[in-house]
This record gives C-alpha cells, sequence and structure tokens, in this order.
C-alpha cells in the first residue's frame, strides 16, 4: 500500500465492494485442505458431574425407590420410561424422536479410572488426559489431540474446539482450530476493510485474519454492522455474554457453529456444557442442564442435516457421578460412577448400555456411589475405532495408554 | 546493531508511553531494574503473608462450621467463609488491575517483563477455594524479589513455595517406606509431579540429561516437603523417604533428613550446564525471535555458567548483546502485554483501573483476554502460556484483539487521542504506510486507534 491513496478514493472503490466481507478482495475465503474420511464425531463434556442416576432413572432395581423416590412415570409430562427398567428425565423428552430412530442410546455406569477424591479439576483433567493414572504429573495432551496425531490427512480445520473453555482434551501438539462464537467480530464495514489492508504486511497476521473473516461469517450473522460506536460496544457485550438471550443460547450458537464446520471439513468438534454441580434443589437446576444438551444435540441434527448426521455420532461425557443418595438440601454430592449419553444418525442406539451393578448397598462403591462397572474410555475406544479405523493397539497404547477396551459394544451401524 | 531507546520500549519494555520517557542507555535500564521497586510500591499487590492470613481466617470459620453444623453458628460461619471468599475474589481481581496499572505507569518497564516472564517459567495457581486467588501474591513474594538475583535463589523461593507445593501434588507425597506411609492411610506413596517438573521445566530442560530415577530419586528427596498451617512451607520428617537419594550421579540426604538436602540439590541443578542452556534458550526466544540467534543464546549460556546463575548478569547481557537491537520486530506480544501495552499508550490513568468494578473489569478486559488466548492465572499446564507466535494468533485471537482495540479503549478514556497523533505515540518512528493511511482514513476516532493497536507493528515486539 502506498502512501499515495487516499481516503476518498480508498472510500470510494470500498463503496462499490458492497457490504458483503466475503465479496471483498481484501480478504479472500480460505480453501480448506482435504480431510481424512466421512465420520464425524462430536464430543460434549459435561463439567460439574451429571447426575446419571436422575437423567437415567434405574426405576426397575428394587432399590431405587428407597433412594430417590417416585421415579415420575405417572404424569403425562413426567419421566419416560424406555425398556422396563429404565426411565428418561422428563427434560430430555425433547429428544425421544431420536430414541425411536435408533439416534439416542446411553451407557450407564461408566467412568474413568478417577477415584476417591472426587474433585472437579482432578476429575475432568483425568477425564481429558485419557490417561489412568496422573501420579506422574499432569498430562501435556488431551486424548482427542493424540487421536488427531494417528489420523492421516489431519489438518488444522480438522478439529474444533469450540466456545470459551480451553477443551484440554484437544490441546496438544496437533493443530487444532478454536473458535468461540461468543468472539464474533462487531465491527462497521470499513473499519474491517482497513484492518484488512493493515494485516497485509505480516503474513502470519494476515493469514489469520482472512480465516478469522472467513469463520465469522459463515456463522450465521453477518460480520459487519453499520452504527454507532454505542450500537458496537452494546453487540460486542451481547457477544460477550453469550448472544442475544431472546434468541438463541449459547448452546445453540455453538452447536450450530459446530454443525456447520462439520458440514464443511472439520470431522471432530468438541465443546462443553457447564451446570451439573447439582449440590441443591437438584430438581430445579438439573432440568435447566438437560435442556441445554437437549438443545445442544437437537441443534447439531438440524444443522449437519441428512447425510452427514447419519455419518455423525455424538458422545457427552462428564468426570463423575453422583452419590446415590440425595443430601440434605435436595441435591447429590461428588460421586464415582455415572452416564454417558450418546447420539447420531451414526449410532446404533435405542438401547442403554452396561453391566447394570445395582444399588443394593453392598454394590456401591464405597457405600455410597454407583459402582463403575466399565472404563468410559473403552467405550470412547470403540467409537474411534469404528469412526475412524483407528486400530485397537493404537488405541490401547497411545490414545489411551494402559487401557484394555475389553469386547466391542457395535456401537456404530 | 546499536542501542535504540524506542526498541528498548517496545521489545524489553512495557511498549510506547506518551508520558514516560523511554531509557537513555542499557545501563539506566538496569540501573532502575535494580533500584527500589517504586512502582510496586505505588501499586500494591498483596504479598503472600498478607494472603496467608485470609486463607488462616477461612480455616478458622471452616472449622467452627464444622463444629457446629446446623446451629445458627455454624451458618453464620458458612456465610462469614462466603464473604471471606467474595472478598478474595474481588481482590484478585483488583490485583490484576494493579498489575495493568504498573505496566501503563512504570519507568522501569523492564522488571514487569521479567517479572511476567519468570512468574510464567514457574508457573502455579491454586486449585480449589482461596488459593485460586493466590497467584499475584505468590509473585509478589516468590518471584519479583530475586529478578537480578542469582537463579537458585528464584528456584527455591519458586518450588517451596505453599502454592507450588500444592499445585504440583507435593503435599500428596509421601515416602513409600516413611514414618506417614507404615501408619496407613490414604497418603502413603509418591508423587512425582513435582520432582519432574522441577526438572523438566524448571531446571533442566525437556531435553535435559536425566531419566526417569532421577525423577524418582528427586521425588523422594523431596517427601519432606508438605504444607502446614495455616499455608506455609513444612519440612515434615515422618513422610520423607529414608536413606539417601541419588540425582544425576550425585548423592544427598541421608539419616538424618533436613530441608537443606533439598536445598542442596536445587543449588546443583540451578547450577547445572543443562539449566543454564535451558533459561539461555528460553530467554533469547520469549524477549528476541521464535528462532533467536544462537550467537545470543551461547553469550547468556556462558555468562550464566561464570556468574552461577546470577540473572541480573544474565539480564545484562541480554541487552548488551548486539542481537538484542536487531531492528526487525520477530515476536509477538502474548495477550496481557498486547493489553498492557495498549493500556500505555493510551496513558489510561489508573483511576480508570482502579475505579472498575468485578464485573467491569471482566467484561472489558478478562473475557476479552481469554478471548485472546489467555485465562488470566488459570494455566493449562505447570508448563504456561505458548512462546510460539502462532499460538496467539490464531484466527480467534486475533479477531479478540481486533475487537477489543476497536471497542474498549473509548470507553475507558473520556477523551480519546485523535488517531492521527497517536499512530506516532503508539509506534514511534515505526509506521509503515498502510496504518498510517488507516489512521488517517478511519471513520471515527475509537476505529483509528483501535486499527492502529491492531497492527501487525503494534502487536510485534
Amino acid at each position: 500500500m502506498s502512501r499515495s491513496l487516499d481516503r476518498r478514493s480508498f472510500l470510494a472503490r470500498s463503496a462499490l465492494l458492497g457490504c458483503s466481507l466475503a465479496a471483498s478482495p481484501l480478504v479472500t475465503p480460505v480453501s480448506f485442505a482435504a480431510t481424512p474420511g466421512e465420520n464425524r464425531l462430536v464430543l460434549i463434556i459435561l463439567r460439574g458431574g451429571m447426575d446419571g442416576l436422575d437423567v437415567l432413572r434405574p426405576y426397575g432395581d428394587p432399590a431405587y425407590g428407597a433412594l430417590r423416590g417416585d421415579p415420575g412415570l405417572g404424569a403425562p409430562d413426567g419421566a419416560v420410561d424406555l425398556d422396563g427398567y429404565f426411565a428418561l428425565h422428563p427434560a430430555l423428552r425433547p429428544l425421544m424422536p431420536l430414541w425411536r430412530q435408533g439416534q439416542l442410546g446411553f451407557a450407564h455406569a461408566v467412568s474413568t479410572p478417577y477415584r476417591d477424591k472426587r474433585s472437579h479439576f482432578d476429575g475432568q483433567d483425568m477425564l481429558e488426559a485419557g490417561i489412568g493414572d496422573m501420579s506422574g504429573g499432569l498430562s501435556r495432551d488431551g486424548w482427542l489431540n493424540r487421536v488427531l496425531q494417528h489420523l492421516p490427512g489431519a489438518q488444522a480445520q480438522t478439529a474444533y474446539a469450540i466456545g470459551r473453555d480451553r477443551m484440554a482434551v484437544l490441546g496438544g501438539p496437533a493443530p487444532v482450530q478454536r473458535w468461540s462464537p461468543n468472539a464474533d467480530l462487531a465491527l462497521s464495514p470499513q473499519a474491517i476493510k482497513l484492518a484488512g489492508l493493515i494485516m497485509q504486511e505480516d503474513p502470519l497476521f494476515d493469514a489469520a485474519f482472512r480465516q478469522a473473516m472467513e469463520i465469522a461469517d459463515s456463522d450465521g450473522d453477518a460480520v459487519a454492522l453499520s452504527g454507532s460506536n454505542n450500537e458496537m460496544h452494546s453487540e460486542m457485550m451481547t457477544t460477550l455474554r453469550g448472544g442475544d438471550a431472546g434468541k438463541t443460547t449459547t448452546e445453540q450458537r455453538v452447536a450450530e457453529f459446530a454443525g456447520k464446520q462439520l458440514r464443511a471439513d472439520t470431522r471432530i468438534a468438541s465443546f462443553s456444557i457447564n451446570g451439573w454441580d447439582t449440590h441443591e434443589r437438584q430438581d430445579a437446576g438439573l432440568p435447566r442442564a438437560l435442556a441445554r444438551l437437549s438443545e445442544a444435540i437437537l441443534t447439531l441434527r438440524d444443522t449437519v442435516k441428512g447425510s452427514v448426521w447419519n455419518k455423525t455420532t455424538v458422545v457427552a461425557v462428564t468426570e463423575f457421578g453422583r452419590t446415590v443418595r440425595l443430601n440434605g438440601s435436595g441435591g447429590s454430592d461428588h460421586g464415582t460412577g455415572g452416564l454417558m449419553v450418546l447420539a447420531g444418525g451414526a449410532l446404533r442406539g435405542g438401547r442403554v448400555m452396561g453391566d447394570w451393578p445395582g444399588l443394593d448397598e453392598a454394590s456401591l462403591f464405597e457405600r455410597r456411589d454407583l459402582m463403575p462397572t466399565r472404563d468410559l474410555r473403552a467405550l470412547l475406544g470403540w467409537l474411534l475405532h469404528s469412526q475412524f479405523g483407528l486400530r485397537v493397539s493404537t488405541l490401547e497404547t497411545s490414545v489411551f495408554p494402559d487401557l484394555d477396551m475389553g469386547g466391542n459394544p457395535d456401537l456404530t451401524l | 546493531m546499536p542501542f535504540d531507546p524506542q526498541l528498548a520500549e517496545i521489545r524489553f519494555g512495557c511498549g510506547l508511553s506518551p508520558v514516560v520517557a523511554p531509557p537513555a542507555s542499557v545501563a539506566q535500564m538496569m540501573d532502575r531494574l535494580r533500584g527500589p521497586d517504586t512502582i510496586g510500591a505505588r501499586f500494591p499487590i498483596e504479598t503472600f503473608q498478607t494472603f496467608e492470613a485470609r486463607i488462616a481466617a477461612v480455616q478458622i470459620q471452616h472449622k467452627l462450621r464444622r463444629e457446629n453444623r446446623g446451629t445458627p453458628e455454624g451458618d453464620a460461619a458458612r456465610k462469614a467463609s462466603q464473604v471471606m471468599n467474595q472478598e478474595a475474589r474481588i481482590a484478585h481481581v483488583g490485583w490484576f488491575g494493579q498489575h495493568l496499572n504498573r505496566w501503563v505507569a512504570t519507568d522501569a518497564p523492564l522488571r514487569e517483563r521479567l517479572c511476567a516472564f519468570w512468574a510464567d517459567h514457574f508457573t502455579a495457581t491454586g486449585k480449589a477455594g482461596l488459593m485460586r486467588r493466590a497467584t499475584s501474591p505468590y509473585m509478589q513474594t516468590a518471584i519479583r524479589p530475586h529478578l537480578t538475583a542469582p537463579f537458585e535463589q528464584m528456584l527455591r523461593a519458586a518450588v517451596l513455595h505453599p502454592l507450588m507445593i500444592h499445585y504440583l501434588d507435593q503435599e500428596r507425597s509421601v515416602g513409600p517406606n516413611s514414618k506417614q506411609a507404615a501408619r496407613g492411610g490414604k497418603l502413603t506413596g509418591l508423587n512425582e509431579n513435582l520432582a519432574r517438573e522441577v526438572m523438566e521445566l524448571h531446571t533442566l530442560g525437556v531435553n535435559g540429561p536425566y531419566t526417569q530415577g532421577d525423577v524418582r530419586e528427586l521425588a523422594e528427596l523431596l517427601t519432606g516437603v508438605a504444607i502446614g498451617p495455616p499455608m506455609r512451607l513444612k519440612f515434615r520428617k515422618d513422610r520423607t523417604e529414608p536413606g539417601p537419594e541419588t540425582v544425576l550421579g550425585q548423592s544427598y540426604g541421608g539419616d538424618n533428613p533436613h530441608l537443606r538436602d533439598v536445598h542442596a540439590v536445587l543449588r546443583d541443578l540451578a547450577r547445572h550446564p543443562a539449566t543454564a542452556r535451558h533459561l539461555a534458550q528460553k530467554l533469547a526466544v520469549h524477549f528476541t525471535s521464535d528462532t533467536p540467534d544462537p550467537a545470543l543464546v551461547a553469550t547468556l549460556e556462558a555468562r550464566y555458567l561464570e556468574t552461577d546463575g546470577d540473572l541480573g548478569e544474565v539480564t545484562t547481557a541480554l541487552l548488551e548483546h548486539p542481537a538484542a537491537w536487531e531492528p526487525t520486530l520477530r515476536n509477538v506480544k502474548p495477550a496481557f502485554h498486547f493489553i498492557g501495552s495498549a493500556l500505555r499508550a493510551l496513558a489510561v490513568p489508573p483511576a480508570a483501573l482502579n475505579g472498575m468494578d468485578e464485573k467491569t473489569m471482566r467484561q472489558r478486559i478478562l473475557t476479552p483476554m481469554t478471548q485472546m488466548g489467555h485465562l488470566w492465572q488459570k494455566p493449562d499446564g505447570p508448563d504456561g502460556l505458548p512462546e510460539d507466535d502462532a499460538a496467539w494468533i490464531a484466527p480467534q485471537s486475533i479477531a479478540a484483539r481486533l475487537q477489543w482495540a476497536i471497542t474498549i479503549p473509548q470507553i475507558l478514556l473520556t477523551d480519546i487521542p485523535d488517531p492521527r497523533d497517536f499512530v506516532t505515540a503508539a509506534l514511534g518512528d515505526r509506521v509503515p504506510p498502510a496504518v498510517q493511511f488507516a489512521a488517517d482514513a478511519a471513520e471515527s476516532r475509537a476505529d483509528g486507534v483501535g486499527l492502529i493497536l491492531a497492527s501487525p507493528a503494534f502487536q510485534r515486539s
């Protein structure tokens, strides 16, 4: 850019470009590289410790009633009986069409190898590191990053960490893409054009900025705003708070963004849903968290659509389950065995998997928690095996070191 | 390449300021670094000793609560500890503002840069309760006083600090043959976390000449290192693994375990040639380029070895080396540096940050900084923040920087500067034509100022 370009001629040229940034020669679309395979995996981390016993109520277990009371099957908008033994929490009713199509499933009484201390911090570290022993220190990479390291042809766009959480599960040496819909740009069209101009002097900045524009423009709301600074500021604050509350929730925005990327070149997407640490008044708090989970799954399905949905598996995991008994404030405390939620067009669902340990006191872990009967990493391993063709030997040594995956549960079609 | 005052501010300082003059020489930079910490006194941050009193107070309330569960006294204690937690949370955000105020106003900016560098080298954070707010007091106590001291002094202060002991699980490490292990209970074995990170991150470096056997022996030697109430280093003999340990071929400890055994191994690790190489490389990368001049690294390494790791001497060697003054800016400012230097270029008055309540500080600075890739004092791991430029200039973070630069300065300042003046205040003699053009052509002052701050010329150092 030379100094001879003056403001007037710049603006005159800009006006011809219109407001669509995609049409601007300053910001050409980025072409994403070819990606490995056609199958997709979405990993949702439910941070806080989801109470699996309330989400999928084992009312057929003789000890259930004494621990948790009436499973709520009677009411028209109450829990839904799935198979004569387990009943689904009413807040997940919107997912029932998926269940009937075999696109929703569960694995009960699963956990990571994490035991005893029941700390969110350590539990999530272990869940995301995918290793069975953290006594040697914190892991430097997450298991999903190690998957990428074994995925031939993986590019940065192959995997997306979405949202504000750092998603340690994707952290590590293999490049991944990160984006939070809350980082959306709200700037005047001219500021965006000028920004494109100043970034050109530096290749590192130029490439990142072009890609930012590409992503921001593709997430459903226009990048450029025309308006006053006040409007811009309020838009930024709205964006930072997690979107326009009246229109969409953060989960919807995140899931929609994930869906759009999966429709293109992304094969692995991961994000978090928080709010599961229901120490009190669980009957009020848990439905809100479940509504977010159900919204996220349905938004994903509606965004990726038909043929891509049929190649997609969504898996939601949590760092631990909760105590089998409710505490004195109508909540539950940190426990051990938990629940995995699976969805997707590629899933062989419509079933509750797992080796049910029973809820009688002698069957509990430390007489207080649901006894885990399977390492959740084994199910994730089989999922990765069928979705991405990773060998069992690779999974049991590199992705989840020292794991014995056991029998194949045939998770996908 | 000769000394250049503007480059000194950009590469080794907190950025150009319209009100603070750049340094006149390397000698002056070092004098100010070695002199009294006037900016620290002007914008105080709690020491860890003071912070420990907060912990002690909360512990009393927890005890009262345990002893009086379900009674009005128990409820009062619960409420009191909640209030203390909230106060610490607010103080934590206030200290963040103080860190920024120091960046904006200091005439010894090298101190802030080195403090950030070494605090990251010795990354530590709390994992629960009040300790989550402890990082700034830890920096104030374990890092900041030792910036020109022998490295072994800082190593000892950081590694044996209760926050580090807590962060890297040393409090859970017990000699398998110790008295404590013989008594049974939950803690009966080693936790190698701290021992590993001391060698891998703090001293020798990941490619250093140590084995898993050395990690284990060091872990055994560290077994007495624990935390005593309220929150301080306590050497617990009942946890120590009996007998001497051999680390890197050298024997430490023996029949009468003592903290001085730990001091001895830390001193030897600090003076190890691999540590000199590791730290020389890391300093050169941090201050000059991801691929630094090998001659610069060699000089730093040699000075380190000659002076037994005197950090003042090593820093002087860095500033005296011609490669330090190579005019092309090859590094990218990490997120905190970017924000701090932007506020300095804007000369944001202290009241603007001090007067900000917690929520506003989060909205205007902490949350955008998270979008830029830096979750303040919540590191991904003990290896701290990335040095790699590309890690900071990813699509999301560049968008966040641009958005912040255009949106936030105008609400921090009552009078936002004219971009045509600001372009020189922020960039000095290094104004690229495209940035000059943007400063002249922007539709509003806010746009112009933001574009200057978002320019690669400003974001590099």
